[in-house]
């Protein structure tokens, strides 16, 4: 076992893992922040999707040990102080971007990091951003309208489909 | 996954050091290395990251006017500070899996790997790039040896990897959609001194150059030119994605996309 240390949501965190433990595992387990989901442990869906060090990563591709001495940011970092929705969390549910809900911890990561390095996103670049996520229950549609809402754009054009 | 120790050597001469001990294996992004070890089909009992060596990060431009990016530097960066030397390379690396996967993954970690559908080993064989290991520098035309196989040692790292920017140069891929990887992409380069053409996602025989197209290509630089070559679908890939004789006529599809997107 390794002492690991890093700052996750502003918060130190540490704790004891094998080499093997993933920092989805790390972060669910040893600290009990489970809204970081994990899908298809692959690497491909994308639910796990947090931030280190201000990038997107995917946590469940990614030694827990690799993130000793970062900065983590999950989906419990997210919305406001007061506990209300942040920006991007309100559109998704003004414009339907979730049903089961289960991906929706890893697209608003996704989402935040797309609209960090790219404030005013045009759709296609949206839809490109969110290739390593899925979604299996909207169609994609709505996620995609809830970012470019989130971001300032007048989505009243796009069909509600 | 097997358990294993990690190592996390600060400098290359550790890090070769590191894999010294017994079973041991480089780490990089993991992206492909975390998938593999969790399908049990490797059992390293130490991994050595080689994460947090800042030497072999970063790209910068050599005397030759090369673009050298260290073996440890992501596809994001890539993407990002290619864009002006060799835009077609950052445009590779820019579409390489999705935008998580790209914080992650590195290009040394790619190459040394071999993967018959990985990107970024089309690139390198066709601008006749330079593999720069621990130990000794490899052409590219040296360097690929099939499926999975390079020409590294048991324990050699790839620090950097120098490329000569073509005149012009384009990747063109032809997704697989479910795993983002190519299905087959070409990677055109065109040099003062003749045109090179490397093929990936296609053959047995991982990333090859088609040296039937760059003959033509090299005497008349049109999509026209390739249009009665072939390759021979019995020595490509053949899977639930696409049969070998599929394979073989993409090829040849998007050699002339690229060609056609330079023209």
């Amino acid at each position: 076992m390794t002492q690991v240390k890093m700052t996750v949501n502003g918060k130190s965190a540490s704790g004891d893992v094998e080499g093997r433990t993933l920092l989805a595992s790390f972060l669910r387990d040893n600290l009990k922040l489970t809204g970081t989901h994990i899908g298809c442990d692959t690497s491909q869906c994308g639910a796990c999707v947090v931030h280190v060090n201000g990038e997107a990563v995917k946590s469940c591709t990614m030694l827990a040990v690799e993130a000793d001495g970062a900065e983590v940011m999950t989906i419990e970092s997210v919305a406001n102080a007061d506990g209300s929705l942040n920006v991007i969390q309100q559109a998704f549910q003004d414009h339907h971007g979730l049903q089961c809900g289960f991906c929706t911890p890893g697209m608003v990561m996704s989402a935040s990091a797309l609209l960090k390095e790219n404030p005013k996103p045009t759709e296609a670049e949206v839809r490109h951003y969110l290739d390593g996520n899925i979604c299996r229950c909207t169609g994609y549609h709505n996620i995609v309208k809830a970012i470019l809402a989130a971001s300032g754009q007048d989505v009243s054009a796009l069909a509600a489909e | 996954m097997y358990d294993f120790d990690v190592e996390k050597p600060t400098s290359i001469a550790d890090a070769v050091k590191a894999l010294g001990r017994e079973e041991a294996q480089p780490l990089s992004g993991g992206q492909t290395l975390i998938p593999t070890l969790k399908a049990r089909l490797a059992m390293p009992s130490v991994l050595v990251s080689l994460k947090g060596i800042a030497e072999m990060r970063g790209v910068c431009l050599d005397d030759d006017g090369r673009v050298c990016i260290g073996g440890g530097t992501v596809h994001a960066t890539v993407a990002k500070e290619v864009a002006t030397h060799y835009p077609a390379l950052a445009g590779l690396a820019a579409r390489i899996g999705d935008p998580a996967v790209r914080n992650r993954g590195t290009i040394g970690g790619s190459v040394a790997n071999n993967d018959p559908s990985a990107c970024y080993p089309s690139a390198v064989l066709a601008s006749g790039a330079t593999v720069v290991t621990n130990a000794r520098e490899i052409a590219a035309d040296d360097f690929f040896q099939g499926m999975f196989a390079t020409a590294l040692d048991e324990g050699e790292i790839v620090t950097e990897v120098k490329f000569p920017v073509p005149e012009k140069a384009h990747y063109e891929k032809f997704i697989q959609p479910a795993s983002r990887f190519p299905l087959v992409a070409v990677f055109v380069a065109k040099f003062a001194d003749g045109v090179r053409v490397a093929v990936t996602g296609a053959s047995e025989d991982g990333v090859f150059r088609w040296t039937e197209a760059e003959t033509a290509l090299s005497a008349n630089f049109s999509a026209e030119a390739v249009s009665g070559l072939s390759v021979d679908g019995s020595s490509m890939i053949s899977d639930l994605h696409g049969s070998g004789d599929y394979r073989a006529h993409l090829v040849g599809v998007m050699t002339k996309r690229a060609v056609a997107a330079l023209a």
